[in-house]
């Protein structure tokens, strides 16, 4: 192991983690929103919403995160969109995380007893009222812990922006292997990199996890 | 610069043999992480601590890292050591590995439901600890884990598009040699993207009729 | 006290695809009465429940609360409109409680009075203690659910569905989910509720429990109303065997 090499490359390294912290906290937001939304279409009375809600969820879960990626980055253009390689990252990730965080969320909603909008609506709540009193606050402390496992395979997911060059964690670990021919040694560090991200993430997910769970 | 898709027919059996590539590679990778999964789940939890420490401490590892900075390990790694892989070989081993680490913990979760009393009847049968692990707790096992590993090998489906940037010419690669010629991204990653969803339709065909059949046997 | 209904169910009718739950049923409830329907399960007495505050609507049929009807045909906005303001006068407990468990006793019983009528912090902890109070759990005002037992959830699910004042409450085997045990302080608060004069539609297996209170018992089998009069009556001497044959199986002693 070349720890010399290691401490001479780690400040590069560093510089990296911090872009691919942006990635992960811009694409997670987005995320949310996308998967606000998308829960909002997926549960709706409206047939047109409830497609466009299915059809997003379906279209972006069954193809590949990298080629949505090349298609927003490389494609844009073509049709008028023209982003750098940040930005694409951020919204290609955003969206596709979005799909599969609309599945937590709808999921954890329909996973509330029914016999809560009964109750609700029993008592005169419209539906609306059943879904913002009764039902979300429920559904928010179930899918507190199912988004974290989401958001944590973000944090991995951004590695695929490499792909457009983006200068995060894995895209410089393959710089500095193609340059320094010490897979092991780069592997590990940004590995390390990661795993501290993930770590922290996940220290805060259980914090809320606790502190949403019920009395 | 419009869209144009009449240029994709052209291209159409570059795709198709890129899309046999994808499902080649998705299937021979799924086929390592499920034994893989297996092999993993029970060092985890029967291998003497000095095996099971460090196979841990890997396992950890490739949790916690993205697949594709193991394929750049795995692929550069083993030229280092002087194993110099074809890339489709190394990208296979890749997201085998790195999958069969996730199917490793739903099967150790699926062998720690197994009933105790299952343990029990085979060791009073006079089965080895071996044969009953082997006979009657892993196919138990992995009959319930069935529809979050099929889980997983959809996901890998889609991630199989990452050996592309290996240097393995499946269907992202494919797509990304016509876009060299005809620089029309949108239409091919779009026809690409068609191709993925397509198989991954016919992934979920096979994996519903597979759980439907182990349905039965449990 | 006039003679004309307070609930009026006119000739309800449900089925699910080709088959009928509910076969054109017409029941009358006065005000102040108190209805026991009893039967079988599957025999649609909780269908016929459900159908009175529209949460299972019916395929065809009427139901009224004096001079409105609950399931009139409107556009889905105005209906959604009307039938929450319905649902106020109708006070439902159920077999599973279905308190919020997110919300403490006194947040299960203001939710829907703050919301919907208006009423200021301090009206809304008067009243939460006055409910509380009269089912006897006013000590328990700030727990959760699932720091109850279950006979004290249902307590405060019947004080949940008295906030809102209601001008009937419909009871769908309140005591059924309960350890017998606890069965006996659930039925107090009902025979309280009784002597108060409430008009209540009771949904029950406990076949003394409806002859001690009730006005009237109806039974119920297979989408029908079989046989229907005093507690006595039905009771003691039921004219159809199959009421004899329910009740064999399920008055003892």
């Amino acid at each position: 192991m070349d720890f010399d090499l290691i401490l001479r490359v780690f400040p590069y390294f560093l510089q990296a983690a911090v872009v691919t912290i942006e990635l992960s906290v811009y694409s997670t937001a987005l995320g949310l929103v996308c998967a606000a939304l998308g829960t909002f279409a997926r549960l709706s009375r409206h047939k047109m919403l409830r497609a466009i809600g299915t059809t997003y969820v379906s279209v972006i879960r069954g193809t590949p995160a990298l080629i949505q990626l090349f298609i927003l980055y490389f494609g844009g253009p073509q049709i008028g969109i023209q982003l750098d390689a940040f930005e694409a990252g951020v919204i290609g990730l955003g969206v596709n995380i979005g799909a599969y965080m609309t599945e937590t969320m709808r999921g954890a909603i329909i996973a509330v007893d029914k016999g809560q909008t009964e109750a609700a609506r029993t008592l005169g709540l419209s539906r609306t009222q059943a879904m913002r009193k009764v039902v979300l606050p429920q559904a928010a402390r179930l899918m507190v812990r199912p988004l974290g496992v989401n958001i944590n395979a973000q944090i991995k997911g951004t590695a695929l922006v490499a792909a457009i060059s983006v200068v995060e964690l894995t895209y410089t670990a393959q710089r500095y292997i193609g340059s320094t021919y010490k897979p092991f040694e780069m592997f590990l560090l940004a590995g390390a990199l990661y795993m501290v991200i993930i770590y922290v993430v996940g220290i805060c997910v259980t914090y809320l996890d606790r502190k949403v769970a019920l009395k | 610069m419009g869209l144009d898709f009449a240029v994709v027919p052209e291209y159409l059996d570059r795709l198709l043999l890129g899309s046999a590539w994808t499902i080649g590679i998705t299937l021979a990778a799924a086929a390592l992480s499920f034994f893989g999964g297996i092999l993993f789940a029970v060092i985890a939890l029967y291998a003497p601590a000095f095996v099971r420490w460090p196979f841990k401490a890997f396992a950890w590892l490739f949790m916690g890292t993205p697949l594709l900075l193991q394929l750049f390990l795995i692929y550069f790694g083993l030229i280092q050591i002087g194993i110099d892989l074809p890339a489709v070989v190394a990208g296979v081993i890749g997201l085998g590995l790195h999958f069969a680490v996730y199917n490793s913990d739903i099967i150790q979760a699926g062998i720690r439901a197994v009933d105790n009393g299952q343990y029990e009847a085979g060791r009073t049968l006079g089965l080895s600890q071996a044969q009953t692990i082997r006979k009657i707790v892993v196919p138990q096992a992995v009959r319930a884990v069935v529809p979050p590993i099929g889980n997983n090998m959809i996901a890998l489906l889609k991630d199989s598009a990452l050996v592309s940037v290996i240097g393995v010419t499946e269907l992202t690669l494919s797509s990304q040699l016509a876009i060299s010629k005809t620089f029309r991204p949108f239409e091919f990653y779009l026809a690409a993207a068609a191709c993925y969803y397509v198989i991954n339709l016919a992934l979920e065909a096979g994996l519903h009729r597979i759980e439907r059949r182990i349905q039965v046997a449990r | 006290m006039t003679d004309k209904p307070f609930v009026d169910i006119r000739h309800a009718a449900k089925s699910y695809g080709s088959l009928e739950v509910l076969h054109d049923i017409s029941l009358q409830v006065n005000k102040g009465e108190i209805v026991a329907i009893i039967g079988p399960s599957g025999s649609g007495k909780s269908t016929l429940l459900r159908a009175i505050n529209d949460l299972d609507p019916l395929t065809s049929g009427e139901v009224w609360l004096e001079d409105t009807q609950v399931n009139e045909t409107l556009p889905h906005r105005q209906y959604e409109k009307h039938i929450n303001k319905v649902r106020q006068e109708i006070g439902m407990v159920f077999q599973h409680f279905n308190l919020f468990p997110h919300l403490t006793a006194r947040g299960n019983i203001v939710l829907a009075p703050k919301m919907l009528k208006g009423i200021s912090d301090a009206e809304a902890n008067t009243l939460a203690e006055e409910q509380l109070d009269r089912v006897g759990l006013l000590d328990r005002i700030d727990y959760y659910p699932s720091q109850l037992s279950g006979g004290q959830k249902q307590r405060v699910a019947i004080a949940r569905a008295l906030a809102m004042k209601p001008k009937v409450m419909l009871f769908d085997e309140a005591t059924s989910a309960l350890d017998p045990e606890l069965v006996e302080e659930v039925n107090l608060v009902m025979k309280q509720l009784a002597e108060e004069h409430m008009t209540m539609i009771i949904v029950t297996h406990e076949m003394k429990f409806a002859e001690s209170v009730c006005d009237r018992v109806v039974f119920m089998d297979g989408g029908y109303v079989v046989e229907e009069g005093s507690p006595e009556v039905v009771f003691r001497n039921p004219t159809h065997d199959r009421t004899r044959n329910f009740l064999r199986k399920h008055l003892q002693g």
